[in-house]
């Protein structure tokens, strides 16, 4: 598929450049690990990850195998780490054997040939351990290119004593919530109902799949060709409605993951929280949270109340890289690092992760777990665990940061007033389809 | 005779010549030594990876198809680039506006200074210098936080005059927004040359002017000014470089401002949009390697234009 002689010389400048940098992040000799290595004989796996309390997972691991034995880095959260595994790639050397990806940018990674298909290290064996929807987020076609760890399964998160005070039900359908938002504008509500990111991303392409939107068709055994729609009339409805709560003000548009927006989150200013199922855990990780707030969880308001749709919100895999020198070892850790029910005791209780590994999602601890923070609402029985049976899967594109970037300047122009919704998807699709023919695809 | 001695003499001299260039040669053998380890460390961590980066920009790969040899596909590309056009000129602009707000309040600033010897000059000269002792990513993440509109203190002033707050970040303010960052952070170092050019004037002259009958803003504009003006092209040229280059203050206010602040904003924005968020690092390469093309012309060429202000020529 690609010419290897001339991308790895091509690449030692990028080498030459990072050899200071990468030595620095560590992640091949043992000095570098974060975590303490209890056996020193056996062969070591080094780890790239940012899951919060993920030391106590790694001793957890390492504790209970005398071959293997896990080196943890933390190299940076989403793209930060991205960009030293980028930079790992395209030097040929530096990644780490296991690396924490979300499955969104799977394809991104696995179209550079860095990901190892896990198929031939009998990943089949545990693929009975996960719902199909998120076996199908990680594999493509019949490659798998990671095993599924937590998911974010949508739901509502609101404040009840903001609705209580303005008399509203929590909406259940979209129409509602568009009645909800209005009932709270006319009573001179100081905040609003929810808010509108434009730099959303994979929020934004949730709200879109919900109303059925599939906007690419791609398959890594076939990877020059891509198929790709991304303003079917299924999006362009979502998008409109959503333009109209913007120009009445429903909503407000600030960026998402911004210390303003963080704010809001939790001083009232937004009634409602569209969250996925690490959203309570994000909440609980902020400072200055109102003590008067009553948060309580409910699912996402749907279009069609008779027939809800599910999606999803982000979502971490790991994933075996290519550079892995023992790949045997590097697939049995990705496998079993989180296939205990010690390590997703710690995940849930200590970090907040909604697993994806269906015997500790569907057993009874999972289900009638209370949350304080909810005031010991059963949320996982009531919202998140129908949301994530019902999820189906997604297919991401190769290029998924260049369409979300795209995404997020079409959306913000919309939300500016420059052009309508319909307009906005129209120009993302004009401008995909440019950039694929530039990467040299092929269009279905 | 006479030609046997003239002769002679040729000889002498001849051989003297070929033992002083030998001399020479051999203090040159012993220069070179003393230069090795500054070539080196040049060579290593300039001109090689410089050369690398170049040998990069003539390849092409793309996601689907994979590396090729192109020549120089991606200049041509490059130049014909709205992105990046679009970045160039956003960078000039911001030079029109920015360097000479920066080289005002600099110029100011030294010459108030200047005329001021008690100790509250002093202070405020190391506090018209403090922002530049602050970090950049620090001092944009410090702007960030003043410009936002929920923390700031925007709304509170304005509030006080019974005014609405503007949006720092919107797609029209976030220039000035920018713009005041910049000068910010660079003004309080400028204005230290500029004022280090002014303490060199020998005050014979000063005392001359005041004898010629020549008040201050007379001294400061017929006399300093132009005395300081190598001082000055060379503040202008790391201005103008400095702009150019653009990309710490937006990268650290697209985090807030994302729909404002594209990922192709400024052009080295673009280059490393392109090469770590895009993985098109050849084509990163080339956007590299032609604003470092730019640069350099301008640099130049303006260095060219000042020269006799200077006096480089």
């Amino acid at each position: 598929m690609k010419s290897k002689t001339s991308r790895v010389f091509a690449a030692t400048p990028i080498a030459a450049l990072s050899i200071a940098g990468l030595a620095a992040c560590g992640g091949e000799t043992a000095a570098n690990c974060t975590n303490e290595i209890l056996k020193d004989d056996a062969t070591q796996v080094s780890v790239w990850a940012w899951y919060p309390a993920f030391e106590q997972v790694v001793d957890h691991f390492n504790e209970t195998h005398d071959d293997v034995q896990v080196c943890w880095t933390n190299a940076g959260q989403g793209n930060d780490q991205y960009t030293k595994f980028s930079t790992a790639i395209e030097a040929g050397s530096g990644a780490p054997d296991v690396i924490m990806l979300e499955a969104e940018v799977l394809s991104s990674f696995s179209i550079r040939d860095a990901l190892t298909d896990l198929s031939e290290y009998g990943v089949a064996d545990i693929a009975g351990n996960y719902t199909e929807g998120a076996w199908s987020d990680v594999s493509s076609g019949n490659a798998v290119y990671a095993v599924p760890v937590d998911g974010g399964p949508m739901g509502m998160l609101y404040r009840q004593d903001i609705l209580d005070e303005y008399d509203i039900a929590p909406p259940k359908t979209w129409d509602e919530f568009q009645a909800a938002a209005e009932k709270l504008q006319s009573e001179d509500a100081p905040g609003v109902l929810a808010n509108f990111p434009t730099n959303g991303r994979a929020f934004n392409q949730a709200l879109f799949a919900q109303a059925g939107s599939t906007p690419w068709e791609y398959d890594s055994a076939n990877p020059q060709e891509i198929g790709i729609e991304v303003n079917d009339q299924a999006s362009k409805d979502v998008l409109s409605y959503w333009q109209g709560l913007v120009e009445d003000d429903l909503v407000s548009t600030d960026d998402a993951f911004t210390a303003d927006y963080n704010t809001k989150l939790v001083d009232g200013t937004y009634a409602i929280y569209l969250a996925a199922a690490w959203g309570p855990g994000y909440l609980q990780g902020l400072s200055d949270t109102d003590p008067e707030a009553e948060w309580r969880a409910a699912p996402l308001p749907q279009w069609d109340e008779a027939n809800p749709v599910q999606v999803n919100w982000g979502g971490s895999t790991f994933a075996v890289t290519e550079q892995a020198d023992d790949k045997e070892a590097a697939a049995m850790v990705a496998k079993e690092i989180f296939g205990t029910e010690e390590a997703w005791k710690i995940g849930i209780e200590e970090a907040a992760l909604f697993p994806l590994w269906t015997p500790m999602l569907e057993s009874d601890y999972f289900r009638d777990l209370e949350y304080e923070f909810f005031g010991g609402q059963k949320i996982n029985d009531e919202v998140f665990l129908d949301s994530a049976q019902g999820y189906e899967g997604f297919t991401f594109s190769p290029f998924q940061n260049y369409a979300y970037d795209q995404l997020t300047e079409q959306l913000f122009a919309m939300t500016e007033g420059e052009k309508d919704a319909d307009a906005a998807l129209d120009d993302l699709q004009t401008s995909l389809e440019k950039y694929a023919a530039e990467q040299g695809f092929t269009q279905k | 005779m006479t030609t046997q001695a003239t002769e002679l003499d040729q000889a002498t001299s001849r051989k003297l010549a070929a033992s002083g260039s030998l001399l020479v040669r051999r203090r040159q053998r012993w220069g070179w030594l003393f230069v090795s380890p500054f070539l080196l460390i040049f060579a290593l961590f300039l001109i090689i990876p410089l050369g690398y980066a170049f040998w990069m920009s003539l390849f092409t790969s793309t996601l689907a198809t994979g590396t090729e040899f192109t020549g120089l596909a991606n200049y041509v590309r490059a130049f014909n680039d709205p992105l990046f056009i679009e970045g160039i000129l956003r960078v000039l602009a911001y030079g029109a506006v920015m360097i000479p707000t920066q080289l005002i309040v600099a110029i100011v600033a030294a010459l108030v200074l200047d005329t001021l010897s008690t100790w509250v000059s002093k202070l405020s000269r190391l506090l018209i210098f403090v922002p530049y002792a602050v970090p950049v990513v620090i001092g944009a993440l410090m702007w960030s936080f003043l410009y936002s509109p929920r923390f700031g203190p925007g709304a509170t002033i304005f509030d006080a005059f019974g005014l609405q707050a503007p949006n720092f970040l919107g797609p029209d303010t976030i220039f000035f927004s920018l713009v005041n960052i910049v000068t910010w952070q660079w003004a309080g170092y400028y204005m230290v040359v500029v004022y280090a050019a002014l303490r060199s004037i020998d005050p014979a002259i000063y005392e001359a002017a005041r004898i010629d009958g020549a008040n201050g803003l007379q001294t400061a504009l017929q006399i300093k000014l132009p005395m300081i003006s190598s001082s000055m092209v060379m503040v202008v040229t790391f201005a103008l470089i400095g702009t150019l280059q653009f990309f710490t203050e937006p990268v650290v206010m697209q985090s807030i401002a994302q729909g404002s602040i594209d990922a192709a904003y400024t052009p080295n924005m673009y280059a490393f949009s392109l090469a770590f968020s895009y993985s098109q690092f050849n084509y990163a390469s080339a956007i590299a390697f032609s604003l470092g093309i730019l640069v350099f012309i301008g640099s130049f060429l303006f260095l060219f234009l000042t020269r006799k202000q200077s006096g480089l020529k």
